[in-house]
């Protein structure tokens, strides 16, 4: 029995947020003994901590409910299923004494430990894009944020933010932070993306920005932050000025990848998150990468699903020590900005507001074709792997090729 | 309250006011030093490239040629017991074309008139082995082995918190406006119409040195802000280079270059605009454009990586080229003034600049038995060393790694931070790359709890 083979082996999971603590609930599930979840914040469950509206759990708990609950919900599970759960330890890297062990490197608050580990799985997750790294020119006052750092202060911390502010994206979660600053008592002013369009479904937009009057301003982009001390306007790049005391950046994903690039892993170009194949193996013996930090950014449940769907692929591992010789990414053609794979099939983004068949090729031969429809930058796109004609993997010769015929 | 009146008080609490008023501490003085913002620091001094320059490249025979060089040495010895970190990369000056590799051996003698032997001279393949990612073109270079790279807000810090422990009194949110000279006294009005009265006065007011050295009746030069912007980068760039690389100097700057820092970044900059408003600490698209456009041609992978922070500082240009140090005896006034580029490396030789200026005239200044004074110990913030948390607590800054002990130690103590940036620049925290997505909160909570105001005045929140 595959339980009893493993038994003595330690996984760790690195990062308790939905992806980690469903890979190591599963793991337990399917006979791991001692599965380590090891988190550095104070609490386990990762980013739906401070979303407190609705919208988690749809695809993994069969229930729709707020982020708050869905992570509480999730580190029960965790500790029912005998998880080990080492909060307020980070991650600080990894050792590779041998071909079938790891070590796990880790700061805690009685000083550095060290983990020995069969298999690891990475699940950091994701942030969001600064307002530095998007290069926004002017002074550097109080007022600006991302939403993760809006909701942590207004769900965690019950803060008030500002009075009037300006959301750049239009994306989902931009309109998960005009209902934060709504909860918050700011008024929003505008968002603005510089998209021709929104790229939310019409019902949310109308539920959020249109019931509250939120103008959309399409087709610009924040030029100039004004303000010595705190934000006063923003100024888009039609030369307009909105007054603001509040500016909140939003989606612009970034993997936390900084463990993964200092284990030496390829990342996929464009998504900027490990290189994983269809079974969720990195370029490195014995690590796993699941979650957001592979693909920036799927819902929570969608990370879920990666934790679940990892835990067979560990076992695998575990008893079979096989670990393929290649980690091959899937090619793409503008406008598609990058594809990986993940625990439903391939999940993918487009860069811009583009109609046609999207079509995933095989060496020339078509694997998969889409009907003709507008595809929308910045929201997920999935094929799933039970609607493409070569299931048998992996592919060899040729690099699985994805792109949009106009 | 205040215990006047004062011996010496410094105007400016930049890092040469710092430094003034750290040296002036440790003789038998009643000292202070008054600063128009709410912390030490906080202007030119804390956004600049953070060099410990070696001045090999300074017009021989300037004061700032002497003082950079004394300064480099006496900074270098300060900074360890200080705990201000400092890391010895050294720096290669590249030329991209024949121009400037041809203009070399004039840099190389120049370095040598400045009494700095140790530079060398490279060929192409030379600067291509030491810096292997560096862009195409090179066509020779020049090793300046003793450049350093130094924490610039520690070391302001520093002085000012020596200064506090060895007596000098820091009057932060004080704008001096107006200057009255009496016989034995001289009065300095606040904007808030306080009024602080001292027998010598330094100015040490950087962008605004010239207005105040107006206000004591004199004249002479004319600061014209020179804005620098810079890009810093993600820590995962620092091993694209080894040490800092520069561009070969021309007549009107010193050029666009890309620095690692202590804190394991990279950082690239500055341009050089001379604009009119001493407050336009702005960073504006052309500038961002125009580095990114020389960093992809210095470093083009550096490009790749994601920007942690993006910034301009003003340096203190003036109609000279060198640094305007004047005292007067009738006065009793000394003048730091046109501080421009090269101030976090000469503060140190300024300061014993402004004592010897200050005894010549007429302060008496005995020196403090040195069983009475006492020295300042920081925590050193670069990655070279080891880290608070690597020897364990919660660490509550995620990207910095700073802990929750260090954050409250800011927030206390005799010169506590008093916002984000503040404690930015005191501990690292929400400097990274992630700037507070993940624990803005919880940073700001543990402020709050330690000097008990509330999270809203630490975020500023209207
Ligand atoms: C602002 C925001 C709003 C969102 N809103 C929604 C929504 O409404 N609905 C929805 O379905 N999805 C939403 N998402 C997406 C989704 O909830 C998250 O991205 C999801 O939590 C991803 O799960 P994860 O496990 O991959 O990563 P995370 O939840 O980010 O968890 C990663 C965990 O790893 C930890 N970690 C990282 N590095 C280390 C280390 N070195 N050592 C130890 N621990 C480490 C982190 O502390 C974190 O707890 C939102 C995301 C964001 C950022
Ligand atoms: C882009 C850039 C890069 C640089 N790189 C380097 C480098 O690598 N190495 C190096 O050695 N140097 C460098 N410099 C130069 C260095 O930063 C400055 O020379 C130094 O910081 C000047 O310090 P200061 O104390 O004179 O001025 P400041 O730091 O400006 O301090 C003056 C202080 O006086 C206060 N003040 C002004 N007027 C009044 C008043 N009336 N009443 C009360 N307070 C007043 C201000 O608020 C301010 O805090 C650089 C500068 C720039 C701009």
């Amino acid at each position: 029995m595959a339980g009893h083979a493993v038994s003595g082996d330690r996984v760790v999971v690195v990062g308790g947020g939905p992806a980690g603590l469903s890979a190591a609930i599963e793991l337990r599930i399917r006979g791991v003994r001692h599965v380590t979840v090891v988190e550095r914040e104070q609490q386990a469950g990762g980013v739906p901590r401070y979303t407190a509206h609705f919208g988690y759990g749809w695809r993994d708990l069969r229930r729709l409910t707020t982020g708050p609950r869905y992570a509480a919900a999730l580190v029960e599970h965790a500790l029912h299923h005998g998880v080990e759960l080492r909060t307020g330890s980070t991650v600080t890297g990894f050792g590779f004494p041998s071909a079938d062990a790891t070590t796990v490197e880790l700061a805690t608050e009685s000083g550095p430990e060290e983990l020995r580990a069969a298999a690891v799985v990475l699940a950091t997750g994701v942030r969001e894009r600064p307002r530095s790294a998007r290069l926004v020119p002017g002074d550097r006052p109080a007022g600006v944020y991302t939403t993760g750092s809006l909701q942590q202060l207004v769900v965690l911390h019950h803060q008030r933010v500002g009075t009037r502010a300006v959301v750049v994206g239009a994306e989902h979660v931009s309109f998960s932070a005009v209902l934060t600053l709504a909860h918050a008592g700011c008024s929003v002013a505008a968002m603005v993306t510089p998209l021709p369009q929104h790229q939310t479904y019409r019902a949310l937009a109308l539920a959020t920005a249109g019931r509250r009057r939120v103008p959309v301003r399409t087709e610009v982009d924040v030029a100039e932050i004004v303000g010595h001390r705190r934000v006063e306007a923003v100024v888009l790049t039609d030369g307009t000025r909105i007054d603001c005391d509040t500016v909140v950046f939003t989606g612009g994903w970034v993997p936390e990848y900084e463990l993964a690039r200092r284990a030496g892993l390829a990342m996929t170009p464009g998504a900027k998150g490990p290189m994983v194949d269809a079974a969720l193996h990195t370029g490195q013996r014995g690590l796993f990468a699941i979650g957001n930090l592979v693909h920036p950014a799927e819902t929570a449940d969608v990370c879920a699903l990666d934790g679940r769907d990892v835990a067979r692929s560990v076992l695998d591992w575990l008893t079979l020590h096989q670990w393929p010789d290649a980690i091959e990414p899937i090619e793409v053609e503008a406008p598609v900005a990058w594809a990986t794979y993940h625990s439903r099939g391939i999940t993918l983004r487009v860069d811009e507001f583009v109609h046609g068949r999207l079509r995933l090729t095989h060496g020339g031969e078509v694997q998969w074709i889409s009907t003709p429809q507008t595809w929308v930058p910045n929201r997920s796109i999935t094929i799933r792997s039970g609607e493409m004609r070569t299931t048998s993997r992996p592919f060899a010769d040729h690099r699985l090729r994805l792109d949009v015929l106009r | 309250m205040i215990d006047e009146p004062f011996d010496v008080v410094v105007v400016g609490g930049g890092v040469v006011g710092c430094a003034v008023a750290r040296l002036l501490s440790r003789r038998e003085l009643q000292i202070a030093l008054l600063e128009a913002k709410a912390d030490v620091g906080a202007g030119t001094s804390k956004a600049n490239t953070a060099i410990l320059h070696t001045g090999f490249d300074a017009v021989p025979g300037s004061a700032e040629a002497r003082l950079v060089a004394r300064g480099y040495e006496l900074l270098h010895a300060y900074a360890p017991s200080a705990g201000i970190s400092v890391e010895a990369t050294g720096a290669v000056l590249v030329a991209w074309d024949d121009e400037q590799a041809a203009n070399l051996p004039t840099i190389a003698a120049k370095a040598a008139a400045n009494g700095y032997t140790a530079a060398r001279l490279l060929d192409a393949t030379e600067v291509r082995e030491l810096e292997p990612h560096l862009g195409a073109g090179v066509t020779g270079g020049m090793l300046v082995p003793g450049e350093h790279l130094i924490d610039p807000w520690a070391t302001s810090l520093a002085f000012a918190e020596e200064a506090v422990a060895n007596g000098c009194v820091v009057l932060a949110n004080r704008h001096v406006t107006e200057c009255e000279v009496g016989a034995e006294l001289t009065v300095l009005r606040t904007g808030d119409g306080e009024e602080v009265r001292t027998r010598f006065v330094v100015n040490a007011a950087g962008l605004y040195g010239d207005e105040l050295h107006r206000r004591f009746g004199f004249d002479g030069f004319t600061v014209r802000p020179r804005r620098g912007e810079l890009i810093v980068f993600d820590k995962l760039a620092r091993p694209l280079l080894g040490r800092t690389i520069l561009p070969v100097p021309t007549a009107l700057t010193k050029g666009v270059l890309v620095a690692p820092t202590v804190f394991g970044n990279v950082m690239l900059g500055p341009t050089a605009d001379d604009i009119d408003d001493r407050t336009a600490t702005g960073s504006t698209r052309a500038g961002i454009d125009a580095l990114l456009q020389k960093g992809r041609r210095i470093l083009p992978a550096l490009l790749d990586e994601e920007v942690t922070a993006v910034y301009a500082g003003l340096r203190a240009a003036t109609e000279h080229s060198d640094y305007q140090l004047t005292a007067s005896a009738a006065a009793r006034y000394v003048c730091l003034g046109g501080i421009r580029s090269t101030g976090l490396t000469a503060s140190m030789a300024l300061a014993e600049e402004a004592l010897m200026l200050l005894e010549q005239s007429g302060l008496v200044a005995p020196p403090t038995p040195d069983d009475r004074l006492v020295g300042v110990h920081r925590t050193p913030l670069g990655e070279a060393g080891e880290r608070p948390y690597q020897r364990g607590g919660r660490i509550v800054c995620h990207c910095e790694r700073v802990t929750g002990d260090e954050i409250a130690a800011a927030c206390s103590g005799a010169l506590p931070a008093h916002d984000i940036d503040g404690l930015r620049r005191r501990t690292r925290a929400v400097a990274g790359r992630c700037q507070g997505f993940h624990c803005i909160g919880e940073v700001c909570a543990l402020a709050a709890a330690t000097d008990g105001r509330t999270m809203a005045e630490w975020l500023g929140t209207p």
